[in-house]
């Protein structure tokens, strides 16, 4: 089995990075089995039975020799709001690392990988993009928002490759959405996406033909986080086993293998 | 297979328990449908360490369960709709059974179906494996259309599914009873004079939540079954009822979150208990509160747990 656990990490740094996302970083012993881009941690908001359940969020950035972690997300409900209000100094108890995250290790010098971020999708990307620059990968990124307000991570990634930004109402960098930026990118050959389901099935459809190395991270409510509960199922093309797990099969997936 | 640093506790004889004849070093499990087939729970700790483990629902053929979403979050519970996916009875028997022979606790059997023949069928191959210590009867999951919930919530019905899985089982039968019913003493009741070796209570109950946004209702089945601590006064007014109307033993269980709440069903009339939902928000649940529990019965002042069953109403 994996390498989960549970643990107490202490907050030691928390801002709002855009509008209603907010970026905190976490210190502590769990840290050190952060190794693998795309994982998540289940995260308890708050220590009493209103939120009730953890919250799954993924994991942004790691430094193994602080022991720190990075993690953003946007405040959407009552979970992440108290946790957006929870104060630096704070210990929180956290589940992970979780999930089987993105597969790079077979990734040699000179590929060229193409990483498509949609809203909070996007924060994954950037503790794979470091892994892969690490290994001699060339890595461009395609990341999306809804407007200018909201874009986050876009000076983190350029720090590691090209950055193509996209907002829908066209309020900063390209007006679209992320696939419409597929084209300018030339001769990539694996694909890492996070982000809505509608970006990531545009993107599923996009390559349906083409027999294209890629993988997808999916999100879903959890309960358990660890595989037990059989809440975040996902439906997969074509195998015996029809539902796989979100969160312990998952949350990523090779772009084939799941049914959008 | 590593376990983690949490400490094992030296179980006392003061907390060993015979349920129905079955021998446990504890009175806790975790609870049917939150622990799936222990394999996920086994990272975290020795699963021999825990009283029994009541494994997911097991049918006939294999399950796929609802569309998602499958949960929701509610104030002190959660919302669930996960229709009883499981791996059928064939994978149980040759793959998940096997699997916990490994451990050294009894292994209790949830079992579903959607006729009366699927229940005789599964109760009997599953009665037949080594490590199937017990077989729970679902007659009361709410969130499937054909069997579940149907089986029990009429006495009648529930008393003959009993009594046709009786007929075929070589292990005790706990019958798992629903708590959507106007009169649960009378099921209970009815199922014991079927032959039922002991109740397992309380089921979900069944629950709605409306997702202000698209104004639908969140879970994609619509309704689910509401668990976690927000039902416990429930769950502690129905064993206070039916305990002191049936003689079989009851496995208690419905927001279960500490020792204290272990105490608290053992005073109402449990003879054990399955922890549920806890499981999820701590997966440290069930060894965290076995850890406490003795220390618990030095501060009510008695010698051994099975004292407490039925203390808060007897005389």
């Amino acid at each position: 089995m994996g390498k989960s656990r549970k643990g107490i990490l202490t907050i030691v740094h928390k801002e709002e990075i855009a509008e209603g996302i907010i970026r905190v970083e976490l210190v502590g012993e769990l840290v050190k089995e952060m190794d693998e881009p795309g994982q998540f941690i289940h995260i308890r908001p708050g220590m009493g039975i209103d939120p009730f359940l953890r919250r799954p969020i993924s994991i942004c950035d790691v430094n193994l020799e602080e022991n720190k972690l990075t993690i953003i997300f946007r405040v959407e409900g009552k979970g992440t709001q108290l946790l957006a209000e929870t104060p630096v100094g704070t210990e929180v108890d956290v589940l992970g690392p979780l999930g089987q995250g993105f597969p790079i290790h077979h990734r040699q010098s000179g590929d060229h990988a193409l990483l498509v971020g949609g809203g909070v999708g996007v924060p994954p990307l950037l503790y794979l993009a470091k892994k892969l620059v690490r290994q001699g990968v060339k890595v461009t990124s395609i990341i999306g928002f809804g407007e200018k307000n909201q874009v986050f991570l876009e000076d983190e990634l350029a720090f590691l490759g090209t950055v193509y930004v996209t907002t829908i109402d066209g309020s900063y960098g390209y007006q679209g959405l992320v696939t419409d930026l597929f084209p300018q990118v030339k001769k990539w050959n694996v694909l890492y996406s996070c982000g809505p389901i509608p970006m990531l099935k545009a993107i599923q459809h996009l390559f349906k033909e083409e027999e294209k190395e890629g993988y997808l991270s999916l999100e879903q409510r959890m309960g358990c986080g660890v595989g037990a509960c059989l809440a975040c199922v996902c439906q997969v093309n074509s195998s015996e086993k029809k539902y796989k797990k979100i969160c312990s099969d998952g949350p990523v997936f090779a772009l084939e293998e799941v049914a959008l | 297979m590593s376990h983690s640093v949490i400490r094992v506790p030296d179980i006392s004889d003061r907390l060993q328990i015979n349920l129905a004849g079955i021998s446990m070093k504890n009175p806790v499990m975790p609870a049917s449908g939150c622990f799936g087939f222990g394999r996920e729970y086994a990272q975290f700790f020795d699963l021999s360490l825990l009283g029994a483990i009541a494994v997911k629902a097991t049918t006939l053929e294999e399950r796929l369960g609802n569309p998602t979403p499958r949960v929701a979050e509610t104030p002190g519970g959660m919302l669930n709709a996960i229709g009883l996916q499981n791996p059928g009875l064939d994978a149980v028997i040759s793959r998940e059974l096997p699997w916990l022979g490994q451990f050294d606790v009894p292994i209790i059997v949830n079992v579903a179906g959607t006729t009366v023949d699927d229940y005789v069928v599964v109760c009997d191959r599953i009665s037949e494996v080594k490590n199937a210590a017990a077989i729970e009867l679902n007659i009361s999951c709410p969130n499937v259309k054909c069997g579940g919930i149907t089986f029990g919530t009429d006495p009648e019905v529930a008393a003959d599914l009993t009594r046709e899985v009786k007929k075929v089982s070589k292990v005790p039968v706990f019958v798992k009873l629903s708590p959507n019913v106007t009169d649960i003493v009378s099921i209970a009741k009815a199922v014991e004079k079927a032959g039922a070796d002991g109740l397992s209570m309380i089921n979900t109950l069944l629950g709605m939540r409306i997702d202000l946004k698209t104004k639908r209702p969140i879970l994609a089945n619509g309704t689910g079954g509401l668990s976690g601590p927000a039902i416990k006064p429930v769950a502690i007014r129905m064993i206070w009822e039916v305990s002191q109307q049936v003689e079989i033993p009851i496995i208690g269980m419905g927001g279960i979150m500490s020792a204290e709440d272990v105490i608290e069903f053992f005073l109402a009339g449990a003879s054990a208990v399955a922890v549920g939902t806890a499981n999820f928000v701590n997966p440290y649940a069930c060894p965290e509160i076995i850890g406490e529990l003795e220390g618990w019965l030095d501060k009510i002042g008695v010698d051994h747990i099975s004292e407490l069953t039925g203390m808060g109403w007897r005389k």
